[in-house]
């Protein structure tokens, strides 16, 4: 499945855009999602965190991204 | 963009934050004291000359995480109303990213509420600063 991710803040460059596309194994989780992620783009492991969120809130580690989600890469957030 | 009731105002704006607007909601004949928090864009980081200041946020869940934050307050905290507001978009030294405003009927809860508001704010919602310094930009907190 192709998974539509968003991204924010020092995410989209290390993706290169706001919006890209993952290839995904139907039933891939949040945690596989991540691993992907690190691997494809060495870059995420310089980040203190990534957190993901799905469908508007954060999503843990165990949860099954469908194409249907809003799937949204949250680095470590500075707002205030 | 907000999403409010009679005790909580979060607002996510582009436009110049109003420190009385914030006063005006929390106001009321039952409270003996207002606490604001008032963020603002300092002119240097690190050793280093700040020039400005762009924050970007992803508004839906910024919005629900302000809210999430105004009702755990309003549970938690033996306080009247509470109002958040944060700014996104360019800003320069001195304008102001963020106002929380809590009103209470003593003024401890209020000092304890508006501290855990704005220390929680910076922890879980997803708004991000990008610092623009005189050698260069960098996204604030991204790496150690």
């Amino acid at each position: 499945m192709r998974v539509k991710i968003l991204c924010f803040g020092i995410t989209k460059e290390i993706l290169g855009g706001f919006e890209k596309e993952i290839e995904l194994e139907e039933g891939s989780t949040v945690e596989v999602l991540k691993s992907k992620l690190l691997d494809t783009y060495p870059d995420f492991s310089k980040l203190k965190s990534l957190r993901i969120a799905v469908n508007e809130a954060y999503g843990n580690e165990e949860l099954v991204l469908t194409e249907r989600d809003e799937v949204v890469l949250i680095p470590p957030v500075s707002g205030g | 963009m907000s999403n409010n009731n009679i005790h909580i105002e979060i607002l996510l704006s582009e436009k110049e934050l109003s420190l009385n607007a914030c006063q005006q909601f929390v106001s009321d004949d039952g409270v003996g004291g207002i606490v604001h928090f008032v963020g603002t864009v300092r002119n240097n980081t690190k050793g280093k000359k700040v020039l400005k200041l762009d924050f970007e946020a992803y508004k839906p869940m910024a919005i629900s995480e302000m809210k999430k934050i105004a009702e755990i307050v309003i549970e938690r905290y033996d306080i009247a109303k509470i109002a958040i507001h944060h700014r996104i978009g360019a800003l320069g030294i001195g304008e102001i990213p963020v106002i929380i405003a809590v009103s209470a009927a003593h003024r401890v809860a209020a000092f304890e509420a508006c501290q855990y508001a704005i220390d929680t704010l910076k922890e879980t919602v997803p708004i991000w600063k990008k610092e623009y310094l005189e050698d260069g930009e960098v996204w604030v907190s991204a790496t150690p």
